[in-house]
């Protein structure tokens, strides 16, 4: 961090900060239209039998302009019974926690806002303040399906917090640090009994921390089948049912930032982030420019994983939901975080 | 409603208990949710009035009639062949079904039968009908529960069997083709060979949605055991069609009292299935296009040859008299007791529609279950508001 960014230019801090969050805020937004049109576009719609748009640009690849285009025209509507400054600020608050997530994940040897030694433990406190702009959205929209939305929101996102971060402390274990540029140089400089090859990424040893990572991040997503909140079969939309415009255009743009910063995590935790194998002998100096490449696509293919479930599964109802939290996504992390350390001990 | 069972009372005095309890100790209060008349679950424009502790409903009661189109008195003031026009929007996804009942109590009145051809395109007309309903019944049921994927399957597979009924009559939606004493025209030339391939088309779908649906466990999870009507309460609100046989009463007017369509002659069987859970409903449903794909099949190989009309005078007057036709409609039994005094029109007509016998259990099926459950029942009663309306 104390290095100056780039080309040997002395900046001063604030410079340096200024340019590294528009940096991050450019990488976020672009990937998240990079996402919606390649899995909520398009391979949604070849999972449907359907072509997706085909109208704007080659492939309607053109059309999330359109869309943008389209909300920013509408009215932004306020109901007469709205609290109005709360409804005004809720998505903010949603597309805060976001951003602030962002904040950390590193995407290059010196491509991170914010270099923390907890950076791990920033990222999940970050994700669950998204859960108060929900509540505040649905109490002040004076709606009662948004109301039921968002507090069947507050309990899940609350109920998936446990999971997640269970799920991580593994990792943790694993690297000795909670920084996760030195989770992803354990994982670079890894080895597998031994042999260096592919360093060592965790999905390997963390196969079920991965696996119930990502179901939690399903949950915090609220995608299906965990989209209780939202459930547009019974509460038509949830808390976002009194938006429009411009306030609902940051809800959606929040809710799929969110998939590419919660996807970049667990390419950062368990897929060895942005760097390659420390074996295969590539310098810091190319991995300015592969890093991010190479971290953008696992995270953007891990977002897939995310649109395979949403268009596949049915939902759960509320109590099934807890229950699969609670009765076995938490045990099962906590039985992987005691195997863990007993096998981090042992080698 | 009056009736009233052990199962009901119990809930009815758990749900007060519940409400008694949540005010006394909580101080909070009940909260009356208004489903509808335009909610996406409802797919038309049924309101449910919900009362809810919680998530919890206390009690629910629909409101129907905010589609009403005055079928029955519009029908008094309409010659008989103009009034398959009206009844095709009905249940406008089986509108060919519709308009079967209404010509075969006429045709009883006139004593006038049509052709065997006839009766057997009217009978293949029938059952494409049923496909096109519950095919759409089978990928919605997915929607209604939040996975979006199978009701794009529905509405592909279903366009083929649209198509073929759009070959014949002209009309996807609404083939206005029965006429009393025969049909409009006879099948185009290879239709049959075609609706052959349909059918496997039909078959393959039906696997599909089987593995789709029925293999996830977060379907079976969110159906079985939910929304259960026992068998006797299944009969006291007169429920009939797919909702009834699941309940495990094994009626079917197709077998037990057909009139003028050909199904004696056919080979196939009546699903029944003991649990009445929102599954079984489904269930059957799935069993009733597959058996209704074989029927077709049936059909096509046996068409027998000749005249595809009888003889009626080209004004059409129906003799004084009563007459009641029913047939077992995809939603279920549909009927028709006309009045004739005689004259061009008919004195009255009366349209039993098996959707509002359905949705009238909802008050009782409603109590006590959560607001996800609300609607996976009312997907598995399916219902069509016209046929609710009329």
């Amino acid at each position: 961090m104390s290095q100056s960014l780039m080309l040997g230019l002395e900046l001063a801090y604030w410079q340096e900060t200024t340019i590294r969050v528009l940096l991050g805020l450019v990488a976020l937004l672009l990937l998240t239209g990079a996402v919606v049109y390649l899995y909520l576009f398009k391979f949604v719609s070849f999972m449907q039998s359907r072509l997706g748009p085909m109208e704007a640009g080659p492939h309607g690849s053109l059309q999330l302009l359109a869309e943008v285009g389209k909300w920013l025209q509408k009215e932004d509507i306020t109901t007469d019974n709205a609290d109005k400054f709360i409804f005004g600020i809720a998505p903010a608050v949603a597309l805060a926690s976001t951003f602030l997530m962002f904040v950390v994940i590193p995407a290059g040897p010196n491509a991170v806002v914010a270099d923390l030694g907890t950076g791990i433990y920033f990222v999940l406190a970050m994700s669950s303040l998204s859960v108060i702009g929900i509540l505040m959205a649905g109490w002040a929209s004076a709606n009662k399906y948004a109301l039921l939305g968002a507090l069947r929101a507050g309990g899940q996102l609350i109920a998936y917090e446990l999971p997640l971060i269970l799920s991580v402390v593994g990792v943790v274990i694993m690297a000795g640090s909670l920084n996760l540029q030195d989770i992803v140089a354990a994982q670079a400089d890894g080895a597998i009994f031994g042999w260096t090859g592919i360093g060592n990424p965790f999905i390997l040893t963390q196969i079920v921390g991965f696996t119930v990572f990502l179901i939690a991040v399903q949950a915090e997503l609220t995608q299906t089948p965990f989209d209780m909140p939202i459930a547009e079969s019974e509460l038509v939309a949830g808390y976002q049912v009194e938006y429009s415009g411009i306030r609902f255009l940051v809800f959606f743009i929040a809710e799929f930032a969110t998939a590419v910063a919660f996807a970049a995590i667990a390419s950062t935790l368990f897929l060895g982030g942005w760097d390659l194998p420390a074996s295969w002998g590539i310098g810091d100096g190319a991995m300015h420019v592969i890093g991010p490449i190479n971290i953008s696509i696992k995270a953007v293919l891990l977002v897939g994983v995310v649109f395979w479930a949403r268009f596949s599964l049915p939902r759960f109802r509320e109590d099934q939901l807890q229950q699969l939290a609670w009765k076995f996504l938490i045990p099962i992390s906590l039985a992987n975080i005691v195997l863990t350390g007993v096998m981090k001990v042992v080698f | 409603m009056t009736a009233v069972t052990d199962r009901q009372k119990l809930q009815y005095i758990a749900a007060k208990a519940a409400d008694a309890r949540v005010n006394v100790e909580l101080e909070t209060e009940g909260m009356t949710l208004n489903i509808g008349p335009q909610h996406p679950a409802t797919h038309g424009t049924l309101r449910i009035v919900a009362r809810l502790d919680g998530e919890q409903v206390i009690e629910a009661e629909p409101i129907a009639g905010y589609m009403h189109r005055g079928y029955e008195k519009l029908a008094e003031v309409r010659t008989y062949p103009q009034i398959t026009t009206l009844v095709n929007r009905i249940d406008w996804l089986g509108s060919f079904a519709n308009e079967v009942p209404f010509i075969l109590a006429a045709e009883q009145l006139m004593e006038v039968e049509a052709p065997p051809r006839a009766q057997w395109i009217r009978t293949l007309l029938f059952e494409m009908s049923r496909l096109g309903n519950l095919i759409l019944f089978l990928g919605d049921m997915g929607v209604q529960l939040g996975a979006v994927t199978p009701a794009f399957y529905a509405f592909r597979d279903r366009e083929f069997v649209l198509d073929q009924i759009e070959r014949v009559t002209g009309g996807r939606f609404h083939p206005n083709f029965d006429r009393i004493g025969g049909l409009k025209d006879d099948l185009p030339k290879g239709w049959l060979a075609d609706t052959k391939s349909v059918m496997n088309k039909v078959r393959d779908f039906c696997d599909e949605i089987e593995e789709l649906l029925m293999g996830a466990e977060i379907f079976t999870a969110r159906t079985r055991g939910i929304g259960v009507i026992p068998k006797d309460v299944a009969q006291q609100y007169g429920l009939s069609g797919a909702n009834a046989r699941a309940s495990g009463i094994d009626w079917d007017v197709r077998r037990d009292n057909c009139v003028g369509l050909v199904y004696p002659e056919l080979d196939w069987k009546v699903w029944t299935h003991p649990d009445g859970d929102s599954f079984a409903r489904f269930w059957v449903r799935l069993q009733e296009v597959r058996e209704a794909t074989k029927m077709i099949d049936q059909i096509t190989d046996g068409l027998p040859s000749g005249p595809i009309m009888a003889k009626v005078p080209r004004i059409i007057k129906v003799p004084a008299g009563e007459a009641y036709v029913a047939t077992e409609n995809p939603l279920g039994e549909m009927g028709y007791y006309i009045v004739s005094k005689g004259d061009l029109t008919p004195f009255r007509v009366k349209i039993r529609s098996a959707s509002f016998n359905n949705v009238s259990i909802t008050p009782w099926i409603l109590r006590g279950v959560y607001v996800p459950d609300i609607i996976t029942i009312l997907a598995s009663l399916y219902f069509i508001l016209g046929d609710i309306d009329r």
